[in-house]
This record gives C-alpha cells, structure tokens and sequence, in this order.
C-alpha cells in the first residue's frame, strides 16, 4: 500500500485544526485556575463566544469585528462569575454551572434567527507555500491566524507564568493568597482579571468553531468541548504545553472518527463519537491515580473563596 | 455612611428568604430580556408562568415535569450536602432508563402483577450502576467526579442513540428510533382519566420522606453534614469517607434512575432518542433552590417546572424562543446564589462623622 505523504500531512493538519478550540480554551481555563479559581462554566462562554462571533460577522459583515466581539462576549459573560465569585463570594462550582446552562440558554436564544444562514470564508495565510514542502506543507501553510495563534498560545502562556512577575502574581495569588494579599497583591483584582482573561480566550475558542472550523451556527454546537478543555486543564497538571499534547490526542480522536467512517470500519457511529468522552475518563484516572502528583501541581487554593478580612 | 459587615453567625431566617427573593428576581430579569426582545413584560410572563397551570390540565402537567426534577434534586441533595459534586444525573437518569426499558422490553408481549416492580428496580439499579462509575473513581483513584460524571452523559445518551436505532428499534417501527411500546403491565398507572399526571409521583414522595428522615433522624445524615461542612472534622471523628462517598452516589444515582423509569414508563411507554429534557442538569438547580432540605426541594421543583411548561407555552403563543426557559433557570442559580451573599454579611448605617 502506497501512502501519500501529502495526505498524511492534511490528516496532521486536520487534527490540529479540531484541537484548536481546545486549546484556546484550555489555555484561557488553566490562567483562571493558577489564579485560584474554578470556573465550570467554560462551554457556556465558549458557545456564547461561538453565537456572538456568528452573529456579529452576518450582521457587520466585518471578521475582525466578529472575531474581537466574541472573545468581548465571552468577558462579558465571565464578568458575572468574576462578580459572583469575587465579590459576593460564592461558591465556584455551582456558579460555573450556572454560567453554563445560562450560556447554554442564551445562545439559543440569540442564536434563533442565524440558523441556516450559511457563513464566511474566512481568510488563511501562506496561502501560495502550500505546495512546496511534501508533508510539512499542509501542516505549516493556509490556515488562519487563529490557528497559529492558537499553537503559539501554550508557549506564550508558560513564559508568561514562568519568567514573568504578572505571572509569578497570578500563581502566588493561586497557590497562597493570603501571603500574596499580605504582600500587598489586590487577590480579588488579580482573580478578576484572570477569569475575563479566560472569559476572552473561551469566546475565541467559539468563535473558532462557528466562524472558521465549521462556519455556520447549530445549537449546542460546543457540543461538549468546553467540558473537555476542563479536563485538559487536568491532564496537562497546569503546564500549558501538555495542553498541546493534550489537545492533539482529542483533536485526533474526533478526526479518527470520520476516518474509519469513511473506510467503512464497521463500528456503530454512536461508539466513536462516545470514544472522546470515554478516553477523557480514563485519562483522568490515569493522571489522577498518583494523588501526591496532582496535590503538587494543583493551585493550593483552586475553587476556595477568599475574602480579606478588614 | 452604609458600611458592610460580616455577621457572627448566618442568619436562619434569611436562609430561607432568599431562596424566594431569588424568584422575584428572576421574575424582574425575565421582563427585562422579554422588553429587550420585544413582547410586552408583563404578558409574556403571564404567558410564561401562569397560562401554563391555569387549568386541571396544565397542573397534571405541572407535576409531571416536577417529579423528575423533585426525585433527582432529592437525591443530588444526600451527594452536595456531604460535598460530592455529582452533576451527571442526567447520565444516570438515562441510563437507568436504558435498564428498565431493556427489562420492560423482555416483557414486551406479557402482562403480569410482578413485571411493574422489576422494571422500577431494573432504573434504579441502572441508575446506581452508573453513579458508582465516578464514585468508584473518586475513591480509589481520586479522580475529579465532575468531570467524570459530566463526561458520562454524553456517553449514556449515545449508547441510548445506538440502542433505539440498532439493535432495541421496533421491528415493525418503519425504522423510526425508538423500541417497541411496553406492554401495559410494565406502565406506571395513570392517576386520573385524561391526564397525563402517573403514578411515578408517589416515587417521589417516598423519596422525600425516606430522605427527610435520614438527614435529620438518622447518624448517617449527620456524618453527610458534617462531612459537608468540614472534610477534615469528619476524617477526625473517623467517619468512613471512602463508604460515605459511593454510599451518596449509589442514593443519587438509584433516585435519577428511577426518573428515568417514570419517563419512560409514564406517558410514553417506550424507549426513544431524548428520554429527557436535561431534567439531570435542570435538578441540580432545584436542589440549590430547595436549599438541600427535602421539603424546600418540593417547592422548588414546582417553580422549576413552571419554567419548563411556560417555555412551550410562551413558544406556542407568542414564538418566544424555548430555550427562555434555561435562561430562566440559569438566572434562577446566579440570583440564589448571589443573594446567599445577605446570609454571611448584613449593611449596616453607621455615622461617618464618628
């Protein structure tokens, strides 16, 4: 059997595509919990960012507009569980599930009159490359600036958290805030800014997925994503660039399927499509399984409010 | 000069105040976003909360949907007390009814007194099968049950989907998805003539009793809240946590269960694709609202009802899109739990001048 070189590079390439909102989310989520807090409601903000993105690009017709619009929806969004959280201090999970369901809701809701409404194309870059290197060509070349984005975000946001002092704030904020606050670090600021901050990253990664990945807009289209970008948080034990590693094996998951469909593989369609969530699970007790691992890399303080005393 | 300050103690009273407050201010929310989208306020939640259970009918209804929501929320309410975060009910209702409907399935052409009974068992059993996944794997594996239980809803409803299709779809269905109709001995009985309101209410009820008298007459209601207030109390007073843990879950998991039976069992009377209208997740708000006591959770699951009647209701008469009705369950959860902020801080007047 001969294999095309080329088609394995666009079957690479799709895989990295379908891992792109995973990371961005991910990426988003892992900030907010170095920073101290567990936000459950990232399918909720990504869904908001992927109507919002839809939404605003049929309406203006302007992509840079949709696209900085989704990821100011998904601050918005997160913005009443930074509110909720961090100034009425309540509790994390539930709140995070709120934002979901509302999110969930709104999307919905809003989303009403862009159903069927076809999209954009939206612009790729190194366009003219794509056929100069055998293999690398497909994975390197034509795809658009969020895609490059996106693989270059893990990188950015380990430096960020490992040689920067923003960073080292966020992770004293999340590993010891009382030390931190009796540093003179404003906790409640801090945990703000990074929860918008994973509020923007979640309304991109939707916006990903309505405006470039499958450009049109179905109910429910995260389809469980945002969910497994919370895992992934896990499975990377907070270092961003496991993400990426993360993010492909899902991204490869999800392709795999449409793959064995298409060579006729005779296993009921409902088993591969359940293969990502099933694989998540094992994952997660695989990494989980070594508890003194996790307390380590853990944010000491992830999902506990706190309140200064004055 | 209006100062806020913490109180010694939370206050009781307030305690079960807000949940009310809460309502009214969803209610005030939800005229806003109707005003925004362009219905008059006021009819559109006339249309939303009281048309739906104006008549004998749309109060059958009203239980109908509440019994589910009661029955799981009741259950959710033995794992969030002990600090368990089973949010995959869902999963566990479906699969639940994934068993019972299989067993009602082998009975499919026999009537009987004892088929009923073992297909109420089957969901329950079912149900606890389920939720003993993410218990089991938090126990001895520790890994996070939010996750894994979440991650299980999508696999049940895909093993219900490839079920209903394949190998469990009507024979004689013209290939729609869904099973054969249960045979009428495997169908909870219908309570009145012309209404759909079924026997599985008494499931319900039974579930708030038993559950009453556990949390507050029993020691392992006791260890559950001591656990929920403080993990490291109960390790000290050398509770079993590991048996606690699969203890609530296996509660949790048999109550969704046997939702799942009164879906399927109920009204319909066989398996199809969408056994449930996200009743699992919908309960884990009225838990909240019922603010974990069995009784509060009675109520809160006729408020929480009401949103899902007043969401069909308000999309047949004035094309007010359904989903109003998770936004309206979503701002129920944030307005409870942002006011639970007046239980641990009170505003107090103060003269600046001092």
């Amino acid at each position: 059997m001969i294999i095309d070189i080329n088609f394995v590079g666009l079957i690479i390439a799709s895989i990295m595509a379908s891992a792109v909102p995973l990371i961005l989310a991910s990426c988003g989520e892992l900030i907010t919990e170095r920073s101290g807090v567990l936000n459950l409601g990232v399918e909720g903000m990504m869904i908001i960012g992927a109507i919002s993105g839809f939404a605003l690009m049929t309406v203006t017709g302007s992509l840079i507009i949709a696209v900085f619009g989704a990821m100011l929806a998904g601050v918005l969004i997160s913005t009443i569980f930074a509110f909720l959280t961090q100034t009425l201090i309540t509790n994390h999970v539930a709140t995070g599930l709120a934002l979901t369901i509302f999110g969930i809701g709104i999307s919905a809701m809003i989303g009403k009159n862009f159903v069927g409404i076809p999209g954009k194309e939206f612009p790729v870059l190194f366009e003219g490359l794509k056929d100069t290197i055998p293999l690398l060509s497909p994975i390197l070349f034509g795809h658009s600036i969020v895609f490059y984005f996106a693989f270059a975000l893990p990188f950015i946001t380990s430096y960020f958290l490992k040689k920067t002092k923003v960073g080292l704030i966020v992770r004293a904020v999340g590993d010891s805030p009382e030390s931190a606050s009796n540093q003179g670090i404003n906790v409640r600021l801090v945990r703000y800014v990074c929860i918008l901050y994973g509020g923007a990253m979640c309304g991109l990664g939707g916006a990903y997925l309505s405006m470039i990945y499958t450009p049109q807009w179905i109910e429910n289209m995260t389809g469980g994503r945002g969910w497994i970008a919370l895992a992934l948080v896990v499975f990377s034990t907070w270092n961003p660039i496991k993400i990426l590693i993360g993010a492909m094996i899902f991204g490869g998951l999800t392709i795999i399927q449409f793959h064995m469909q298409a060579i006729g593989v005779r296993i009921p369609v409902q088993f591969l499509t359940a293969l990502p969530y099933i694989v998540t699970i094992i994952v997660l007790v695989v990494i989980s399984r070594d508890s003194r691992k996790i307390r380590l890399s853990t944010p000491s303080s992830l999902g506990k409010s706190f309140h200064k005393n004055n | 000069m209006i100062k806020i300050v913490k109180r010694d103690q939370p206050s009781k009273a307030i305690f079960f105040f807000t949940p009310v407050l809460a309502i009214f201010l969803t209610l005030i929310a939800g005229g806003i976003i109707f005003y925004i989208l362009g219905f008059k306020p006021f009819e559109a939640l006339k249309f939303f909360f009281i048309v739906p259970i104006a008549d004998k009918y749309g109060f059958s209804e009203l239980l109908l949907k509440a019994t589910p929501l009661c029955l799981i929320a009741i259950g959710l309410s033995f794992c969030f007390k002990s600090n368990n975060w089973n949010i995959g009910a869902e999963g566990q209702l479906t699969f639940g009814a994934i068993v019972s409907g299989g067993v009602a399935l082998l009975f499919y052409d026999q009537e009987g007194f004892y088929i009923l009974p073992i297909v109420i068992l089957a969901g329950a059993i079912g149900g606890m099968i389920y939720a003993s996944i993410p218990a089991i794997l938090k126990t001895y594996f520790n890994t996070n049950e939010i996750l894994v239980s979440l991650m299980l809803v999508y696999v049940s409803k895909l093993i219900l989907d490839y079920l209903v299709v394949g190998p469990w779809s009507n024979p004689e269905g013209f290939n729609f998805p869904e099973t054969r109709q249960f045979s009428d001995s495997a169908r909870l009985p219908l309570l009145f003539e012309g209404l759909r309101i079924h026997a599985g209410i008494f499931l319900a009820l039974a579930a708030v009793v038993i559950s009453w008298f556990v949390f507050y007459k029993t020691y392992l209601g006791f260890q559950m809240k001591v656990s929920g207030f403080s993990l490291k109390t109960a390790k000290y007073a050398g509770y079993k946590g590991k048996k606690m843990i699969i203890l609530v879950f296996l509660i949790s998991g048999a109550c969704a269960g046997l939702a799942g039976v009164g879906e399927i069992t109920g009204p319909i009377g066989q398996l199809h694709r969408e056994v449930s209208p996200d009743y699992g997740f919908t309960a884990i708000i009225v838990a909240f609202l019922g603010r974990l006591h069995p009784v509060g959770i009675i109520f809160a699951s006729l408020v929480v009802a009401i949103t899902y009647l007043g969401a069909e209701t308000a999309q047949i008469f004035m094309q007010i899109p359904k989903y109003t009705g998770q936004v309206f369950q979503g701002m129920i959860l944030f307005f409870l739990l942002a006011s639970d902020y007046l239980l641990f801080f009170k505003f107090k007047f103060i003269d600046s001048k001092k």
